[in-house]
């Protein structure tokens, strides 16, 4: 038992009884803090497993962002989560066939890691062995998430930008303007004040930094875009919902999440006015590396930008509503 | 050099974890965790130095800073029980 | 030679840093009361997380790394103290008082808002 070995069980063990808790506990803040511990689980076995892009997507959007609107969610609502009225029995039994049913599935495929797997013999050595003369990236997962797979990334960023609408569509009643009569909570914080006003122009250059180093090292669209929302958040919280809306007002947010994805689609169009298939980067430029770098550069950053318009959105959705439950039923 | 700093981490850790479990008051929880979550970025960045990969680096500092967002939302969340602003009759601060 | 100084300096601040951290997170197991365990956890993992990421920038040279290195080392340095701050003056506000020597003698601990949350 190697120590490697070690970890990846010691991890897993720790998934499992976490996941077990959070299933188990009633009270919900402390579900929500679970699942945080749980992301950022998750995480350190992605770095384990030398997937560093991955983890640090799951630590911003797991471990950061999620725990944040989470809580936002549960100022709304109680504090405990009511006992099941119904018998949990025919539920149970129906989850665990189809488990079973999926573990027979899994039977069937190649062994975990096994170097003669179809994945690792066809689709793989293409990629790492065409990326720097077709591309010239040294970070192949940049290049195959934004070239040679451009579609999924396309209908990623689609997913993205419907969730976000649907949240939009169903808090829409509820989002209201600033009036004359909120008042911000933190006016007493001085230190978390000046402090906060000191750091978040360095925390906007990481994520212009994360956006566009993504190509050379671990980053790219989908984590820029949580840092600049990560920003825009902690303003709002220690400044006041407020001043965060003068400063970036509801509308222009909803409207940067479809330019995000209309930057995205407009790439592919103008592949197309070019006489080339749709999302085809190379005739962007004077070369075929350099045109690819161009299209990788604007296809990322309108990724970053429909995530950070959504994060932003659905957080002044949630905390923009007064909560119904009064401070006596906590 | 790095493995001892890495033993002490990971015993500073369990510590940290043990007063998050046990701490009788909630305060003492979120001190504990944002202990942890302290720990956790000194931790990747060793652990990045040990494997010879320096990238890690950009995750720890990611998360130092999510670290520090994530406690004032706690505690924004339990001193006002909102995260956005509180509408008051009267008009005066708190 | 000279890589056996950048060694051994490296060792000194590793070693100095990682024995603040242990005992900052021995001091949050044993202290008895709230207050103190802030001091003991607040104040040691700043310095010690400084100590232990200049260590770790003396032995990576002059390149990007010390830089990342250096940026880390600024925010813990502005953030963690704020962040204790923070935790401090709202649980001064929500009523938790620190536990003095006559409350503990007539028996009374600190009254505190025993949340399980």
């Amino acid at each position: 038992m190697s120590i490697e070995s070690i970890i990846d069980i010691a991890l897993l063990v720790f998934l499992g009884i976490t996941a077990f808790a959070i299933l188990k506990l009633r009270a919900l803040f402390a579900v929500v803090m679970l699942s945080s511990v749980f992301s950022l689980v998750s995480a350190g076995l992605l770095v384990h497993l030398d997937a560093v892009d991955v983890a640090f997507t799951e630590a911003a959007v797991g471990a950061g962002i999620s725990t944040v609107l989470m809580l936002a969610t549960l100022a709304l609502t109680s504090r405990r989560e009511k006992a099941p009225t119904r018998s949990q029995a025919l539920p149970l039994i129906v989850v665990f066939l189809t488990g079973l049913a999926l573990v027979y599935g899994t039977l069937d495929m190649p062994r975990f890691g096994d170097p003669s797997a179809p994945v690792h013999d066809h689709v793989a050595p293409k990629y790492i062995n065409d990326t720097e003369s077709e591309i010239g990236i040294p970070n192949i997962v940049t290049a195959v998430l934004t070239t040679y797979r451009g579609f999924d990334t396309l209908g990623e960023v689609t997913v993205i930008f419907t969730a976000g609408i649907g949240v939009l569509l169903l808090l829409a009643a509820f989002i209201r303007e600033p009036s004359g009569l909120r008042v911000q909570t933190m006016d007493h914080h001085l230190v978390l004040r000046v402090v906060t006003k000191v750091l978040i122009g360095p925390i906007l250059l990481f994520g212009l930094y994360v956006q566009f180093h993504g190509e050379y090292g671990p980053g790219g669209g989908f984590q820029a875009g949580i840092i600049f929302a990560a920003a825009f958040i902690i303003y709002a919280l220690v400044f006041g919902l407020d001043n965060a809306r003068r400063a970036v007002p509801g509308a222009a947010v909803r409207v940067l999440v479809a330019c995000g994805v209309l930057l995205y689609g407009g790439v592919g169009f103008v592949s197309f006015l070019f006489g080339e298939n749709y999302l085809n980067y190379s005739v962007l430029g004077a070369s075929q590396v350099a045109g690819q770098h161009l299209g990788i550069l604007l296809v990322e950053f309108g990724v970053g930008l429909t995530v950070a318009a959504v994060m932003v959105s659905t957080f002044y959705a949630f905390a923009g509503q007064n909560p119904p439950i009064s401070d006596e039923d906590w | 050099m790095f493995t001892a700093t890495m033993a002490a981490l990971l015993a500073a850790m369990i510590l940290a974890l043990a007063r998050l479990y046990v701490g009788p008051t909630l305060y003492d929880r979120v001190l504990a965790a944002n202990a942890f979550g302290t720990k956790t970025v000194l931790l990747i960045g060793v652990m990045g130095f040990l494997t010879g990969r320096p990238d890690f680096l950009d995750i720890s500092l990611l998360y130092a800073l999510l670290n520090f967002i994530g406690t004032i939302a706690v505690l924004k969340f339990f001193r006002y029980r909102t995260l956005g602003d509180r509408v008051e009759p009267s008009g005066d601060g708190q | 030679m000279s890589a056996l100084i950048i060694d051994a300096v490296s060792w000194a601040l590793l070693a100095s840093g990682s024995f603040l951290v242990v005992v900052g997170a021995l001091g949050l197991i044993r202290m008895p009361d709230f207050y103190t365990r802030m001091h003991a956890a607040g104040i040691t993992d700043t310095l010690g997380a400084d100590l232990i990421l200049a260590g770790l920038m003396v032995q990576a040279g002059f390149s990007l790394v010390t830089i990342k290195l250096l940026l880390i080392g600024a925010f813990l340095f502005f953030t963690l103290p704020t962040s204790t701050h923070a935790i401090a003056s709202a649980a001064l506000t929500a009523g938790l008082k620190p536990r003095v020597i006559e409350d503990a003698a007539a028996g009374n601990g600190s009254t505190a808002p025993k949340e399980d949350g």
